[in-house]
């Protein structure tokens, strides 16, 4: 739905107060996961859920791995016909004392360039850049390839 | 009020009727494709992964599941072949009698070969198709699905695909059966499947 896009961006920056924000100290990464692949010459994917234990918003902007040399965030919509399409997110924001998901069907993180296979049982560091400038290093874990959660 | 935020202002206002259009509308969604169900078929000639040229006849005599997408998509795609072969590893013995087929709407990229070393890994009893771009489009108008190339510069080779994600049940005779949702949980999926197998003997 462009529309609402558009909607919640206009609304964002309607309401959208002088920037406070809260960064990389504030957000709680958990259930970090990935799915092995199969060589390098598909993306890969990582899931995760991001926890703002802030008092103000955090903005995700960037990531950073060796595993990639472009990790970038992607949301999958699903429409009311079935039909799923993926768009790039400039910028991801967790408000304050919520969560973000990244799951299945999401919003998920997107592996481009993998300099080397994803093997399942290894695990890779992954750092999330927030909009002050702050980053947190995650270790997220590779499982199977059909996995479809964290304790998969 | 700036002129930008009146713009902006009647930006969300469209939204918000939209929303109520949806709310009214958007409710039915899950059964608009059903609607069309009578139209709905599976005719189609692919390549499968093994390089062996198939028709929707090759299929009859057990139930098929059959689904879209492309290799290098990262989210959707593993996740339904997850659900998949969590369903396959579920249903034990009765796998027996269901065929899970994954179709690829990306002719430029995924060659039946690419299918190989990709689908299998999901589940061995998983088959890749593919076929030319004329091929793939007739399969698509037979199945009532829709996929478009979405240029994207931040996705591999500059282009993403938007596509059907719904899984397409048909019965032993070919007869289109249901679709399953986007995210349907393996667990309910095979609960259904069992009950459709039993009752058909």
């Amino acid at each position: 739905m462009r529309l609402f896009g558009i909607a919640a961006f206009a609304l964002a920056l309607l309401t959208t107060a002088p920037p406070v924000l809260a960064g990389g100290e504030d957000v709680v990464i958990e259930d970090a996961w990935s799915r092995a692949s199969i060589g390098t010459s598909r993306p890969g994917v990582a899931y995760m859920t991001l926890q703002n234990t802030g008092a103000e918003p955090a903005v995700v902007t960037g990531l950073r791995t060796n595993l990639a040399m472009m990790p970038m965030i992607h949301a999958s919509t699903t429409d009311a016909q079935g039909v799923t399409r993926m768009s790039h997110m400039e910028e991801v924001k967790i408000a304050a004392g919520e969560a973000v998901a990244l799951e299945p069907g999401g919003l998920h993180v997107m592996l481009m360039d993998l300099q080397h296979p994803m093997v399942e049982g290894e695990s890779y560091a992954l750092s999330v850049i927030f909009a002050d400038g702050t980053e947190a290093t995650i270790e997220v874990p590779i499982l199977g390839i059909a996995a479809r959660g964290p304790s998969d | 009020m700036t002129r930008l935020q009146k713009v902006l202002w009647a930006a969300v206002a469209v939204a918000v009727i939209a929303a109520g259009g949806l709310a009214v509308y958007g409710s039915r969604a899950p059964e608009v494709a059903t609607d069309t169900a009578s139209s709905v078929s599976a005719a189609f000639e692919l390549t499968d992964h093994d390089g062996v040229v198939r028709t929707a006849e090759d299929f009859r005599g057990k139930w098929s599941l059959v689904f879209f997408g492309f290799t290098n998509c990262p989210d959707i795609c593993p996740t339904t072949l997850g659900e998949i072969a969590q369903v396959m590893d579920d249903l034990g013995p009765q796998a027996d009698a269901v065929q899970p087929l994954f179709i690829s709407v990306d002719s430029e990229r995924d060659r039946p070969d690419q299918l190989a070393e990709y689908v299998p890994q999901f589940h061995p009893s998983i088959l890749g198709l593919v076929g030319t771009p004329e091929q793939i489009e007739a399969a698509a108008a037979s199945f009532k699905i829709f996929y478009e190339r979405v240029p994207e510069e931040t996705a591999p080779d500059g282009y993403t695909i938007g596509h059907t994600s719904q899984v397409f049940l048909f019965d032993p005779d070919g007869g289109f059966v249901r679709l399953y949702g986007y995210g349907t949980p393996a667990p309910e999926i095979t609960a259904d499947l069992r009950a459709r197998i039993d009752a058909h003997g």
